[in-house]
């Protein structure tokens, strides 16, 4: 970690976005992970997604876990409330959040501890309710702030720094939220960037249960040889998809695309999303050959990025719910109270 | 000889779960009460949905005594599993109701009651043809004949069966028709009406009948609850499918059709208070319902909720502890961990409602403290309050009222303040300032954790904010004494040195315990318990006593064990007297561990009674 506050002043020719703020106006304070740490990266890929969108920082908000990764969300959007809940336990607390007001947006940030094992039942709930949020998970396949121990994402056969095997079957949790039924899946991988952003933007503006599993490689307990989630490892074995725009309904589409390997796909504002594919053939709407293919990359010991699957008429949890319009912790006492004639009608029904 | 009396008796229903009784049983509890006379039903149930042993209990008291009186007048023995059990358990000179449809050995019966056979069974089967019709229609058959024998007027079943099936018409006229069958039946079989009567009276006025768990569900609603997320525990059940009912009728944009309310059935306890949680955060107004076990599975979060300042109300409706212990009986056994539930230093603030009228005031104020306290409140039923319907004054509402969402700040009080710290004591009552996420585009954001923070949120591990905090959290929770329902103090006829505390559903029993006892010579000021923390009159109170009984329904005292640790008690002053056997407390046994102990007390020291 670095001790050294940024200074405050910046070049006057620094890049301002629509609403004219700064990269900087997204950012936090100063991260207390490891020098290298792939969640660093996530962060910034975040800071630059929100930039880019334009979004008004104070209508994020952002709730985490336990772990390194949930340590993250004071690292970036200072302007935004944000919720360090407790382990494994964020997608119950953002539901919770989501539910109160349905006008922000909900970035979960969370780890393979706190998703796959302490965590699963809630990840897996969250995404069958279809929640509209952000939820990513840094998967770096170790428990990294208790110092080295396997996670449930570990890969069997995969080494520990101190070179004992893992001998647990892994835990995709890509493969799961598909099967799951989330509306937006996708599998990153930290040090990639250009895929990484265009990913998390495209989820910000899905209305739904977007899932991001983003490899996030561990300096200091998982990136040695032997180890699959390593640097090395995953850049040797990565099988991306495809590549991704994200176009805003403002900038339109000039560049055009060699037919057969883009697939622009409109987002339920107008917004696009161009996806140069790499795999040929491969359909993101396509739920059953998104789960088939993932399966037989993963027997193939590759390892899917990219977009897997999206839904591009998803419906949320408030959708389900039927709630009103106006955020429920907007409402008043007179929307809320029935008053004293409804009770004597109810005391009369009584008798 | 046969027990005669008017409108004091106790009637208790053998049936087998699953067949249908537990409606017949409360059209015969609501007829009485129609009838101008104050009933007390209560259902004895197994964990189990079709075939195990069932009660029904109904009291009837002219005098309006609403606790469980102990003992059963009158059985109508419908369970032949329970037989023996239920014939034994009569008073003598009481009255046995039974099928005898197939024949009892008389060495099966009893010859200090009064028997009454009628072949319910039979007559049912040679008026109808469907099995579901047979069996339904032999509890109403029942419900005709104790009108009969007991002198009841049966117009009054009549009108509530024809209420009833108000959207089904056609139901009503078979139903009446079996009804009348039982009635008339029992005219021509038995010497009607027995000495033990019920007849009409004007002791009911314009009480209202309801289980305390749709009480509280319908106090959420006017208490400006919109997300409840829960998961299925019983006795809480109810409560959570109550507050869904209400809403829907009560909380639907008339316009829109769309929903001024969220409920989430959750997968686990769990995540039930993470959704309160979050959504109590984000400025709604949330909770969820449970009973012990749940709250143990909520513990963490709990912790949290106290710690980083969150409102959530919970609903505990206990039942029989520990583990899974009695789960369809009653008990007081989660006090203890209630009030001092997670890990580290933690107090939470409970509500003790009396019955169903109190579940719907204190369900309506929990959101309001809640809000004010910055903090989860518990409000805790039981099972006899919860799964009970009760007779208990009409619901009333102020519409001037509003309700009360503590110290939030707007986006204008933000860019007016001078100074904003999420944990800065502004006032001196402990509780700081807070807002909402999505407020100001520049102010008030902050980072929620659960780990040490300093005045203004910021991360930190120093000894010195650390202490900070956590003497502001109690400084908050001396504030809540305030704030939570004053105790009921009922003092008695006559100056007396000995006391009684108690809480919750113990309180018809108690007040009944305190008649009969007056009427022995035992005199006893009374302090019902509505809150936690304890205010001042609660001390005050043991102080102005010698001896103070502490009546209660679980077997560590724990409401004692709050009352010696929280405000430096004598423990030779309170003594315990408890009932933990899963059936709701009644005013015979409080009435004679207290003469026990009166006897030993005044053995020792003649002066006590003085």
């Amino acid at each position: 970690m670095s001790y050294l506050a940024k200074p405050k002043f910046h070049h006057p020719a620094i890049e301002t976005n629509e609403l004219g703020f700064t990269h900087r106006d997204y950012e936090g304070s100063i991260s207390t992970l490891c020098a290298g740490c792939g969640h660093d990266s996530i962060s910034s890929a975040i800071m630059r997604a929100c930039f880019e969108l334009s979004l008004p920082p104070h209508r994020i908000a952002k709730l985490s876990g336990i772990g390194c990764s949930s340590k993250t969300p004071t690292y970036f959007l200072g302007q935004s409330h944000g919720f360090n809940s407790v382990h494994g336990r964020m997608p119950s607390v953002l539901t919770g959040a989501n539910l109160a007001n349905k006008d922000l947006i909900y970035l979960g940030v969370s780890g393979d501890g706190d998703s796959a094992s302490i965590g699963f039942g809630q990840f897996a709930h969250s995404i069958r309710r279809g929640v509209n949020m952000v939820y990513i998970v840094e998967n770096n396949g170790v428990y990294g702030l208790t110092k080295g121990q396997f996670s449930a994402t570990s890969d069997r056969g995969s080494k520990s720094k101190k070179g004992v095997a893992n001998q647990d079957s892994a835990i995709d949790m890509a493969a799961i939220a598909v099967q799951l039924g989330a509306t937006f899946v996708a599998r990153s991988f930290s040090g990639d960037k250009s895929q990484l952003v265009p990913l998390i933007k495209a989820a910000i503006e899905h209305r739904g249960a977007a899932f991001i599993d983003c490899i996030s490689p561990c300096v200091a307990f998982n990136n040695h040889e032997g180890s699959t989630k390593s640097f090395d490892y995953v850049r040797s074995h990565n099988a991306a998809l495809n590549r991704l725009d994200y176009i805003t309904t403002r900038a339109p589409i000039t560049t055009e695309y060699e037919p057969g390997t883009t697939q622009v796909v409109t987002l339920h504002d107008g917004s696009k999303l161009r996806l140069a594919k790499i795999g040929a053939d491969y359909d993101v709407h396509d739920r059953v050959a998104a789960m088939h293919h993932l399966h037989t990359k993963q027997a193939s010991g590759e390892i899917v990025t990219g977009l897997i699957y999206m839904d591009e008429t998803p419906h949320d949890l408030h959708d389900s719910l039927d709630t009103v319009d106006t955020p429920l912790n907007e409402l008043n006492t007179p929307q809320l109270t029935p008053g004293q004639k409804a009770l004597d009608g109810i005391n009369a029904s009584l008798r | 000889m046969p027990i005669e009396s008017v409108n004091d008796c106790v009637i208790r229903f053998a049936n087998v779960n699953g067949s249908g009784s537990a409606s017949a049983n409360q059209l015969f509890a609501r007829s009485i009460m129609r009838m101008g006379v104050p009933v007390a039903p209560r259902n004895i149930f197994p964990s189990n949905i079709q075939g195990l042993p069932t009660w029904y209990e109904v009291r009837v008291s002219e005098a309006g005594h609403m606790g469980a009186r102990g003992g059963t007048d009158f059985m109508v023995a419908m369970n032949p599993q329970t037989w023996d059990k239920d014939v034994a358990s009569i008073e003598p000179g009481g009255y046995l109701f039974y099928d005898s449809s197939r024949p009892i050995p008389a060495s099966k019966l009893r010859e200090d009651i009064v028997v009454l056979g009628m072949p319910l069974t039979d007559i049912c089967n040679r008026e109808f043809s469907s099995p579901r019709e047979r069996n339904l229609f032999k509890n109403i058959m029942y419900v005709g004949a104790l009108a009969a024998l007991l002198d009841m007027d049966l117009a009054e079943t009549e009108k509530l069966i024809a209420e009833q099936f108000k959207s089904k018409e056609k139901l009503i006229a078979p139903n009446h028709k079996v009804l009348r069958m039982g009635y008339e039946l029992a005219k021509s079989t038995f010497q009607c009406p027995l000495p033990m009567r019920i007849g009409r009276s004007n002791k009911v006025g314009d009480s209202i009948f309801i289980d305390g768990n749709t009480a509280a569900g319908l106090g959420a609603v006017y208490g400006g609850a919109t997300v409840l997320a829960w998961y299925p525990i019983t006795p809480s059940t109810s409560l959570a499918e109550a507050f869904e009912r209400y809403c829907a009728r009560l909380r639907v944009d008339p316009a829109t059709k769309k929903k001024k309310y969220a409920i989430v059935q959750a997968e686990d306890e769990l995540a039930s208070i993470g959704v309160v949680i979050g959504a109590g955060w984000n400025g709604a107004r949330a909770f969820t319902a449970t009973s012990g076990p749940g709250i143990s599975l909520m513990q963490e979060f709990l912790g949290l909720a106290y710690f980083a300042e969150i409102p959530a109300v919970l609903f505990d409706v206990q039942r029989g502890g520990p583990s899974t212990g009695m789960p369809t009986r009653t008990q007081q056994s989660d006090i203890l961990l209630a009030a001092y539930a997670s890990h580290g230093d933690t107090k939470h603030v409970l509500l003790f409602p009396e019955n169903a009228f109190e579940c719907f005031e204190f369900a309506a104020l929990s959101f309001d403290l809640a809000d004010r306290l910055q903090t989860p409140i518990f409000v805790m039923l039981d099972l006899d309050i919860g799964m009970n319907q009760h007779m208990c004054k009409p619901f009333v509402w102020d519409d001037a009222r509003n309700l009360d969402r503590g110290k939030v700040m707007s986006a204008a009080d933000l860019d007016a303040a001078k100074d904003w710290g999420r944990y800065l004591d502004v006032d001196g009552d402990g509780i700081p300032y807070r807002t909402y996420p999505g407020t100001h585009p520049t102010k008030g954001a902050y980072f929620t954790r659960g780990t040490s923070r300093d005045r203004y949120a910021r991360y930190t591990e120093e000894a010195a904010p650390y202490v900070d905090n956590m003497q502001r959290l109690l400084h908050k929770f001396e504030t809540a004494k305030t704030l939570v329902p004053a105790p009921v103090i009922r003092k008695a006829a006559q100056p007396t040195r000995l006391g009684v505390l108690y809480y919750g559903s113990t309180s018809p029993s108690m007040l009944e315990a305190a008649d009969l006892l007056a009427k022995d010579g035992v005199h006893l000021d009374l302090l019902r318990v509505r809150g936690f923390p304890f205010s001042s009159e609660v001390t005050d109170f043991i102080a102005a006593h010698e001896q103070v009984f502490v009546v209660e329904q679980n077997r560590d005292a724990q409401l004692r064990t709050l009352l010696l640790t929280e405000c430096d008690i004598d423990p030779a002053q309170l003594i315990r007297t408890l009932n933990y056997d899963g059936n709701p407390i009644t005013a015979r046994f409080i009435r004679k561990a207290i003469l026990e102990h009166v006897e030993r007390l005044s053995a020792k020291n003649p002066k006590v009674l003085s």
